[in-house]
């Protein structure tokens, strides 16, 4: 079964994947509905920022990563000076890398939500005396609530699956950067097959549970449901 | 009347450049009119701040809701309007009382105080309330978009096209609607629309556009009198008359309309005496006699002056006369005018061939 040190891994994991997912949900939503809306000659390029995470592979941006956030780095050294501790190998680094590593899997399916919300719908709540804000919340997050739930199962669940991110910025601390795929890496180096078995086969059914919910129940559900 | 709505937009989009200055009447429904790419959806979305020209100036009811030389431009969502769009683009995730209520709340009224069930009635939604949007036909999906706009008892009610999106059924449907409005509404609506048939039935005031520039623009017939308009509009020209039903003469299947102190027959009508109605007659039904005809088919045969001739296309002319104190369109061939030697001020009787009713 399951020791100690695997269920210690799974806590981080699940800590780490809630953070990130938080944070993404607080950033990428104002950031996918620049996306989706602005006519801005910038669009581009920020949309290929926001997939690079895709089609990189994650030890190079682990790479980069750490080279920003250590202690001789841009940020790390700004961070030092502002008397903050380093991010590499500690939770907040863990965290700051999975944001990043995760952002095109909670902005994207945002962005997809906020574009097909037509403008007339905006315009509708203009004339009906909805400044911008109210607008926001009341019309684009009800019609839009499909994309925020794919868009923070994808992000939470996308951050419990990573690996190269981790081993690059966190590193294999037990208890405090070594979380579950690292611990699985572990196992399978020490040649223990059937803690390796126990942990990859709780992931591989999470996985799974995670998909069939955004493909089966979310999908087969009305995108809105009648109230009053 | 009153011009209680000034505005004066410039703007331009490429080799589209719009420049217009009205000053509309602050009752009745004004329409807007003209071909696609005439700016008349422009104007209307200036007017409810959709767009913002570099210069400007729009007051309604006295209040200056955008002055560009003052840098003063109020948001749409501080604009005391109504729009209803070509599409009802009600909220999807609302159910119909909601979407009634959606403008309410905003303006801190309770559905109570706010005249919501006159409204609701007068749009015959009553039966719709706890439907969701995508559960109702165009047609009724249009009448709550003018409920939800309506119930905010705007200072202007603005009208893009509500007609134009929907089937020749669906339209059936709305115009009893929309003509009722007209009658127990006081707020000003300005009301676009390319259908000849749609201001015939519902404007009072007529604005033309063309090619983002005010065309014509006055009362609805004085308007559809000017015979630069009746010369472009070749054979759709016609004159509409207000009146309202004088008797019927069962027997004949007739019924006789009092337009101003000039009788009109008509095939009968199924309403009571009293009833106001309009009648729309084409130039192509009106021929005119130089002395009166004492052996005609024809019934509607009245007296009238000469008060204006035009060539036109094809070898026809348009002429304007007055039947007592009411203009109407004739046309005629350029042959027909030099055997009679028509000249302004003739006395003539005109024989109106056909008459149809608007309402």
């Amino acid at each position: 079964m399951l020791s100690a040190d695997d269920i210690a891994a799974l806590w981080l994991t699940f800590e780490v994947a809630s953070l990130a997912t938080v944070l993404l949900l607080l950033f990428g939503t104002p950031l996918a509905w620049w996306l989706a809306r602005t006519e801005s000659r910038w669009r581009g390029v920020c949309n290929a920022l926001v997939a690079l995470p895709l089609v990189l592979p994650p030890t190079v941006l682990g790479f980069y990563l750490l080279l920003l956030l250590g202690p001789n780095g841009p940020v790390g050294g700004l961070m030092r000076e502002l008397g903050l501790g380093p991010l590499p190998f500690t939770f907040g680094g863990l965290v700051v890398a999975s944001v990043l590593y995760s952002l095109p899997f909670v902005v994207q399916p945002l962005q997809t939500a906020f574009a097909a919300i037509g403008e007339q719908t905006l315009e509708a709540a203009a004339t009906l005396r909805a400044g911008p804000w109210d607008t926001f919340f009341s019309v684009v997050i009800p019609l839009a609530r499909p994309g925020f739930l794919t868009a923070a199962i994808l992000g939470f669940a996308h951050t419990v699956g990573e690996f190269g991110v981790v081993l690059m910025i966190g590193g294999n601390i037990p208890g405090k950067t070594r979380v579950a795929s690292v611990q699985i890496y572990n196992h399978v180096e020490a040649l223990e097959y059937t803690q390796a078995h126990w942990l990859a086969g709780g992931l591989l059914a999470f996985a799974f549970t995670v998909l069939l919910l955004l493909y089966g129940v979310l999908k087969s559900r009305p995108a809105v449901e009648p109230m009053r | 009347m009153t011009h209680a709505i000034a505005a004066r937009f410039a703007l331009a989009y490429g080799a589209f450049r719009f420049d217009v200055d009205l000053n509309l009447p602050g009752s009745g429904i004004s329409a807007l009119f003209g071909p696609s790419g005439s700016g008349k959806t422009t104007l209307l979305r200036c007017i409810a701040g959709l767009e913002r020209p570099a210069q400007g100036y729009l007051s309604v009811n006295g209040k200056v809701w955008q002055d560009s030389a003052r840098g003063l431009f109020l948001p749409t969502h501080r604009r005391a309007l109504g729009y209803v769009f070509q599409q009802a683009n009600l909220f999807p995730h609302l159910n119909v009382y909601r979407n009634v209520c959606f403008g309410l709340k905003r303006i801190g009224k309770r559905p109570a105080d706010a005249g919501l069930d006159p409204t609701i009635e007068l749009l015959g939604i009553g039966h719709l309330l706890e439907r969701m949007p995508d559960r109702l036909s165009g047609g009724e999906r249009q009448r709550v978009a003018i409920a939800r706009a309506l119930v905010l008892q705007p200072d202007i009610l603005l009208m893009d096209e509500p007609l134009a999106a929907l089937d020749f059924q669906r339209k059936q449907e709305i115009l009893p609607y929309l003509t009722r409005l007209h009658q127990e509404l006081d707020i000003p609506v300005l009301y676009v629309t390319h259908a000849r048939q749609e201001v015939a039935k519902l404007a009072d005031h007529l604005v033309v556009l063309h090619e983002g520039r005010v065309l014509a623009e006055g009362p609805l017939t004085e308007t559809l009198s000017r015979l630069d308009l009746a010369q472009a509009e070749d054979q759709q020209a016609a004159m509409i008359w207000e009146g309202c039903i004088a008797a019927h003469e069962n027997d004949y299947h007739l019924t006789r309309i009092d337009c101003a102190g000039i009788e009109l027959s008509m095939p009968l009508i199924d309403a009571p005496v009293g009833t106001p109605v309009r009648v729309q007659i084409f130039a192509r039904d009106v021929s005119v006699t130089l002395a009166a005809p004492h052996a005609t088919s024809i019934l509607n045969v009245l007296p009238a002056t000469l008060t204006a001739i035009a060539d036109s296309r094809n070898g026809q002319t348009v002429l304007r006369l007055t039947v007592g104190a009411l203009p109407l369109l004739a046309h005629i061939t350029r042959k027909s005018r030099q055997l009679l030697n028509l000249q302004v001020g003739n006395s003539l009787y005109v024989q109106i061939k056909g008459t149809s009713l608007l309402n």
